[in-house]
């Protein structure tokens, strides 16, 4: 076993990591921007070392400056979290170069399935269904146009590199196309570092199920149940959930194999997760494979009981796995709620800043995975992605009710968090029948809000709070009397612009 | 003591006074007994008749809100003493319109130059933040006067990016 890992990323997924490791009595290394240096991560760490400027590209994604503070300080193994370099297979060949064991795949299977172009050409040679589209980057606007015309409106345009729905556009007419295409490419560059850039067929409104997978490094490879990953907006996960509310236990076991069948061709080792688009007939169809351990992947650890994140690090140290797929049981729901700092009220844009207040969810059947805590100022540099709020209860409906309660409990001033979203999200009767596809969540915004309104007791109550505050906390008393809201004209138009989008 | 408060848009008026360990307030000519404990900052846990409340307070540099529960409340509180002027500001909406950042980012591009002519919701310039890029759009039809920060500037929420006339 490994004396001492490093952790190659921030947030809530390095705090994780360190976690586990501490769990397992493996020391911790830590690597942080300048703007990172009062995060959590750095804090948990058992060793920190700077990387370098707040870009990304100058600290998180610099494989060099990585790789030495690995050499420096010792660690025998990398854990790459997601995001980031977790899915850079020149990544993993330099660390294998440096003698040093990359906690995920061979670069060979990332090369394979880290772009989902090539995934495409190799999963078409093992028989696995997939969706229509180039299987190749696009290089010129006249290339797109044709390879639209070739497999029909509505399309997708999908970085090879992608993934979160970063340089992702869906495209509904050749008069979009071209905008779409250089906004996707450029947005493509500056995540990853790669504007390869390709099409596929739209298939609308389909589900997006996922099936983990864990395949150590003597052949062995287990399925460990889906996630119901549907909710989303702009392609980027909200809410997940397992099991899904739609596989029993035949279509399980199908995407199951189906999955360890994709890994087998890929030669693949440790967790990875296999992406299907679920259509309407519940026909299922490969979407790509995500190289990593995913956000998402609690929910999987409290329905089948194993901790990933250990497993992972099992695997990587040469072990075998601990278990068969005959030992593999689904065991009750667990849902995810993705916290991230943005604004419900303007159109979710990002929202980083201060936290002044932090008040946590704890109790039966929560788990919190989280990167923030009070007094620190979110920076504007990452991802928005704050905090995972996790329920796990014997069924759907008891795991809704600790997550409603939870969320109730639940509150970040300072900073503006989608948390009301998933209050509005849980008590939707659609989400409560399990009715979800990928066009759910811009269906359920297009509605007017069902939050109740000024309710006349809590307004008295509010106005009584004010002035108790103002008398109990004098200094800080009526600063704000008078402040009149300034009615920005942009702020309108935001407000328009997320209407229009969400009754796309 | 005695305060203005306009919750959610409406006025009320409320004193407050020392009654044993708690207080009797006076909300709009109504008498309430109300027990009140600040068990820290931005925190306050009120029973009032046997009914117990969980407020939470959230202070920005333009905004006031309470949280009772789950509900956010905007909320304003004035000393009815001090000679603040109450006038809200207006904006002019037939003169030139202030495009402001709606959050901090980074300007990656211009979308148009300066004195060019622009179409309602047209777009003038790109953030981004967080690695979502945010198309400002403009408000209004007109000519757009000024574009404040270059390409590469770092801008604040509530910073003007451009005027459209």
């Amino acid at each position: 076993m490994f004396k001492k890992i490093l952790i190659a990323n921030r947030g809530e997924i390095a705090v994780r990591v360190i976690r586990a490791c501490r769990e397992m009595g493996i020391a911790t290394v830590a690597v942080y921007s300048d703007v990172d240096r009062p995060s959590l991560h750095v804090r948990k760490a058992d060793e920190a070392y700077p990387i370098g400027p707040a870009q990304a590209s100058e600290s998180y994604l610099r494989i060099d400056k990585i790789l030495d503070v690995a050499r420096r300080s010792g660690a025998e193994a990398v854990h790459p979290g997601y995001g980031f370099l977790s899915e850079n297979a020149k990544f993993a060949q330099a660390c294998a170069d440096a003698g040093i064991k990359f906690i995920g795949p061979t670069p060979h299977s990332m090369r394979m399935m880290g772009s989902k172009t090539s995934a495409r050409q190799h999963m078409e040679k093992a028989g696995v269904p997939f969706v229509p589209g180039t299987a190749r980057g696009l290089t010129s606007a006249e290339e797109a146009e044709e390879a639209a015309a070739r497999v029909g409106y509505p399309v997708m345009l999908k970085a090879a590199a992608g993934g979160g729905g970063k340089g992702m556009r869906l495209v509904h007419g050749r008069a979009e196309l071209k905008a779409a295409l250089e906004s996707a490419q450029s947005e493509a560059q500056s995540s990853f570092g790669d504007n390869e850039v390709y099409i596929e067929k739209a298939i609308v409104n389909p589900r997006h199920i996922e099936m983990q997978v864990l395949a150590d490094e003597h052949g062995n490879t287990v399925w460990l149940g889906e996630r119901e990953c549907s909710i989303q907006r702009r392609h980027q996960k909200v809410l997940e959930e397992a099991p899904s509310p739609i596989v029993d236990s035949d279509m399980r076991r199908r995407m199951g194999e189906v999955a360890v069948k994709v890994a087998q061709a890929a030669n693949y080792t440790n967790a990875g997760t296999v992406e299907f688009l679920v259509d309407q007939q519940k026909n299922f169809y490969f979407l790509e494979m995500n190289t990593r351990l995913q956000v998402e992947h609690p929910v999987t650890e409290l329905t089948t009981g194993l901790d990933l994140v250990h497993l992972q690090i099992r695997i990587a140290s040469g072990e075998k796995l601990p278990f068969t797929q005959a030992d593999v049981s689904i065991r009750g729901h667990a849902i995810e709620c993705r916290i991230y700092a943005e604004d419900p009220d303007n159109n979710y844009f990002p929202s980083p800043g201060k936290i002044t207040l932090l008040l946590l969810p704890s109790g039966p059947g929560i788990r919190r995975d989280s990167g923030m805590y009070e007094g620190w100022t979110v920076p504007m540099d990452y991802d928005p992605l704050l905090a995972k709020l996790i329920s796990h209860g014997t069924d759907r409906n008891q795991a809704i009710m600790r997550l409603q309660r939870a969320l109730y409990e639940y509150f970040v001033a300072g900073i503006k968090t989608n948390i009301s979203l998933f209050r509005r999200i849980l008590r939707d009767a659609d989400f409560q029948a399990g009715k979800l596809d990928t066009g759910y969540l811009d269906r359920l915004l297009a509605k007017p809000n069902d939050e109740a309104g000024a309710n006349p007791q809590e307004t008295g109550i509010a106005a009584i709070a004010a002035g108790m505050f103002a008398v109990l906390d004098p200094a800080s008393s009526i600063a704000n009397s008078g402040a009149a809201s300034v009615p920005i004209a942009a702020s309108s138009n935001w407000k328009q612009k997320g209407r229009a989008e969400a009754l796309r | 003591m005695v305060y203005e408060v306009i919750v959610a848009g409406k006025q009320h008026r409320l004193e407050l006074d020392r009654a044993g360990t708690g207080w009797q307030c006076r909300l709009d000519g109504k008498e309430i007994h109300v027990d009140a404990v600040l068990p820290r900052r931005d925190v306050l846990s009120l029973i009032v008749e046997g009914h117990a409340f969980e407020i939470k307070r959230e202070q920005t540099a333009t905004d006031l809100h309470m949280w009772v529960g789950s509900s956010r409340y905007a909320v304003e509180l004035r000393d009815p003493r001090s000679l603040r002027a109450r006038q809200g500001l207006t904006q002019d909406e037939k003169g030139p319109r202030k495009i402001v950042a709606p959050m901090p980012g980074r300007v990656v591009r211009l979308l148009v130059e300066e004195q060019s002519e622009v179409e309602t919701g047209q777009g003038i310039l790109v953030v981004e933040a967080m690695k979502m890029q945010n198309e400002i759009k403009s408000p209004k039809k007109g000519t757009v006067k000024k574009i404040v920060p270059a390409v590469g500037a770092t801008v604040n929420a509530g910073d003007v990016l451009a005027i459209v006339e």
